[in-house]
């Protein structure tokens, strides 16, 4: 292993290499920014730029520069302007954006620069650790795990509703689902529920959901408020404490190393990935943290940025076990890696290690060297880039209203989603008035269609419902599951009954 | 201050991106000035790498002068099909990028016109399709799958892919009914990506998969599966370990091909000019650079040819999609 990283790094460290992935990296972070265009669609765009360059290594630090870079840059969006570009950072915009509008937007995105850092880094280390022996970790799970799993995940947005309204969170979780159905599913070769519209075929596009249940209805909000918009511009606009206290590195420490692993561990397997990894951090961490500690989540907490930030990133880590000892893509933009890969003469998979040890190690030595570039070059712009939010209120509503209609245009190239975006941001917004919470539609919506793919494929399987007997490992996932919906409630109940006893005993 | 910077990389990020599939190379055989390359899906899938690669090619053997893309996804590829339809007169210089799902989705009646309704301009690529089975599995031959499948057909499930009625089960119903099974008794799992089904395969959640087989190859050299059959006429060059599903008794091929279509009433001298940029091509190195990134396999079919092949195709998956139900 030590020789190998020697190779590694002696590859890694010439003149050439450093300008790739620092050119990488700042390609990467700024079309990352713009909502729309996700890590998949850059690399995409980047692959014929890599395999010019011939080099398989150099290209490969080309495109894991961009890679983190897109990643970076979509959290970014998602803390500022509560507009997150792919589903990975849906979690992110949960604490991220009320950090920035109580004006800590430096200290926001200066934490997830951190995280995304040590999550990439640690899930980098696991990886040069373990990838040959999780190879086989990635297959054990099953269609029916995989269903578990989804449930757990759904389970978990308890964790937004439990200060709200349980009833109201349920509902919206309920309806995402019912959105989820809509085009042509996995499973049918027919379309549902898209009332003959063509436009509706392949379903509503993540994207677009986003965009009208998150940045739209923000923008709508502060144009419907200008007493709030004026008050929270001029917070805004001071962009203090950019560094991080001791105090508040404490905190997230233990988030940062718990997730590092934990969301690695959920990147292994293919087609779990990014966004659950992302949604189980910030449900994990939320339910272990003190009392007072639970309340602050959704409102601005850093436990609450830390956690899903980390783990989007080592489970990006993780999807390269399957990626490179399997030759298997868990999720597209690995697929996209691997056709650019195989592109350059590289065929990932069990013989990878064997045939081609300085591939494998360049590609994990580039994971580092992105990282660490990432946050070299982007520590100093945090203070620019946080100014986005100084600008007067009136000129950055139609910027955002320009990014939210730009994002949804871009990837479908289809004017329709214009339409749709307007419509679904009118109706985000009603419910936002009526104080109903849009996140659990958002969750419901992204795991639905793997939720029903998977619980069907399981049916067919075992030509009934028997698989959630015969698999110990579904069984156990789903109790989990069940004791994350029953464990806050029955709490809560408790709570409740304790201080109606105490006012009956006064 | 900050607002400029922004603005400023926006725009140099998309001029960016317009610039890479331009290079213009003048050269003294070019046939036409530009083509503009319409994608029925997004960036990154099958259409998109083939409408590129060929762009790449043509612009850089300088038959072309320069190529767009436009990717218009939505619909199964419906959108591109009805926009290219309706504007048809301001799109005589828009080549559309479809497959073999053209045929099958406009059986099913995904979208209402069908390959008749534009211009046939060729067939350029193509990939047979594949029965694999993970290295460990016990099944060896075709032979093998078959027993096993006779033995317990609701244990021998077989995954793909693509939707039930989709490609990847039209062909594993297609080898069992050459076979002279019962092709409505196949248990066919799908999922959602290729990537996906084929870690299904190695978990050993399905008994076999039915995949393309370029990339069946790249996992088979790698020695994680083992190819039970291929749908070409005879053994393929680029893994002649895999043998054909007719030397084993099974009387059935299949080529999922990859074309381009231009407008309805597409004048004949443009199409011509399209035709012969095409055939052009194949002799070029630019392309054979393309083709073997990619893996794929020449098989080359314009205008009449293109015709007679998607009738016979149209009329093959037609039969087999009746009799599955699904028609």
């Amino acid at each position: 292993m030590i020789e190998g990283l020697m190779i590694g790094l002696g590859a890694a460290f010439s003149l050439q290499n450093l300008l790739m992935v620092i050119a990488g990296c700042l390609i990467g972070t700024f079309i990352g920014m713009l909502p729309g265009l996700g890590p998949m669609s850059i690399i995409a765009i980047m692959i014929p730029v890599a395999i010019t360059i011939g080099d398989p290594s150099a290209a490969l630090i080309l495109l894991a520069g961009v890679y983190y870079g897109a990643i970076f840059g979509g959290s970014t969006s998602s803390i500022l302007l509560n507009a997150p570009g792919v589903a990975g950072t849906v979690a992110t915009s949960f604490d991220g954006y009320p950090l920035a509008r109580k004006g800590m937007a430096g200290k926001a995105l200066t934490i997830a620069a951190i995280s995304s850092f040590a999550g990439g880094t640690i899930g980098a280390i696991l990886l040069m650790v373990f990838a040959p022996m999780l190879s086989t970790v990635a297959l054990l799970f099953h269609s029916a795990e995989y269903f578990a799993l989804m449930v757990v995940g759904l389970s978990a947005i308890a964790a937004f509703a439990g200060t709200g309204n349980v009833a109201k969170a349920i509902l919206m979780t309920v309806l995402g689902l019912i959105m989820a159905t809509v085009g042509e599913g996995a499973l049918f070769n027919m379309p549902r529920f898209t009332m003959g519209l063509m436009d509706l075929q392949s379903g509503f596009s993540f994207i677009t959901l986003a965009m009208a249940m998150f940045a739209l209805p923000e923008a709508i909000f502060l144009v419907l408020n200008p007493a709030r918009s004026a008050q929270s511009g001029g917070d805004a606009g001071k962009i203090t404490g950019l560094r991080v206290s001791r105090e508040e590195a404490r905190k997230i420490v233990p988030v940062i190393s718990r997730q590092s692993i934990q969301g690695f561990f959920i990147g292994v397997l293919p087609g779990a990935g990014a966004t659950i990894a992302s949604f189980l951090g910030y449900a994990v961490e939320r339910n272990i943290a003190s009392k007072e500690e639970q309340e602050e989540f959704g409102h601005g907490s850093i436990k609450g940025l830390a956690a899903p930030e980390t783990a989007n990133n080592a489970a990006c880590t993780g999807s390269f076990v399957p990626l490179l000892t399997l030759g298997i893509p868990g999720s597209g933009t690995t697929a996209i890696l691997l056709g650019a890969l195989i592109a350059l003469n590289v065929t990932p998979g069990p013989r990878l290690m064997i045939d081609d040890p300085q591939i494998f190690w360049a590609v994990i030595i580039s994971m580092y060297i992105g990282n660490l570039v990432l946050l070299i070059l982007n520590l100093p712009l945090i203070p620019y880039i946080a100014k986005v939010l100084a600008i007067p209120r009136n000129y950055l509503i139609p910027f955002i209203l320009f990014f939210t209609l730009m994002g949804s245009y871009i990837g479908q190239n289809n004017s329709t989603e214009l339409l749709i975006l307007v419509g679904m941001g009118v109706g985000a917004t009603i419910l936002k008035f009526a104080d109903y919470p849009l996140a659990p539609l958002l969750i419901g919506f992204i795991l639905g269609s793997m939720l029903e793919d998977n619980f069907s494929r399981s049916m067919q399987l075992y030509d009934g419902i028997g698989f959630v007997l015969d698999r110990p490992m579904t069984l156990g996932l789903l109790v989990i599951a069940a004791l994350l919906v029953v464990i806050p409630s029955y709490r809560a109940r408790r709570a409740r009954a304790r201080q109606q006893g105490v006012a009956e005993g006064d | 201050m900050t607002f400029e910077f922004t603005r400023r990389t926006v725009m140099a990020a998309a001029a960016a991106a317009m610039t890479l599939g331009s290079s213009a190379m003048a050269g003294g055989n070019q046939v036409l000035d530009s083509i503009h390359f319409l994608i029925p899906g997004g960036a990154g899938g099958g259409w998109d790498g083939t409408a590129r690669g060929t762009g790449e090619a043509l612009t850089n053997a300088g038959l072309v002068g320069t190529a767009s893309y436009e990717n218009m996804s939505g619909g199964g590829g419906g959108v591109a099909i009805g926009y290219l339809i309706e504007n048809a007169e301001s799109n005589y210089g828009t080549l559309m990028v479809n497959s073999t799902p053209i045929v099958i989705r406009s059986l099913t009646g995904v979208f209402p016109h069908n390959f008749r309704d534009l211009t046939l301009v060729a067939g350029t690529i193509g990939d047979y399709a594949a029965l694999v089975v993970s290295a460990d599995s016990p099944l060896n031959s075709m032979a093998d799958l078959l027993a096993a499948y006779d033995a317990d057909p609701s244990g021998t499930a077989i995954g793909g892919g693509s939707v039930p009625g989709g490609m990847d089960h039209l062909v594993a119903a297609m080898v069992m009914e050459a076979a002279g099974k019962d092709a409505l008794g196949v248990k066919y799992i799908p999922y959602d990506a290729g990537g996906k089904a084929m870690a299904a395969l190695l978990s050993g959640e399905i008994k076999a998969l039915s995949t393309g087989f370029s990339e069946a190859v790249a996992l088979a050299q790698a020695g994680e599966v083992k190819i039970l059959g291929v749908t070409a006429d005879e053994r393929v060059d680029a893994y002649a370990d895999a043998p054909t599903m007719v030397e084993q008794g099974i009387d059935t091929t299949f080529v999922n091909w990859r074309g381009f279509f231009g407008a309805p009433g597409l004048p004949a001298d443009k199409l011509a000019a399209y035709q012969e940029a095409i055939a052009k091509m194949y002799d070029t190195p630019e392309w054979e650079a393309v083709r073997a990134r990619n893996g794929w396999v020449n098989i080359h079919n314009p205008g009449d040819d293109f015709k007679a092949f998607l009738e016979d195709q149209e009329k093959v998956i037609g039969d087999l999609m009746r009799k599955l139900g699904f028609l």
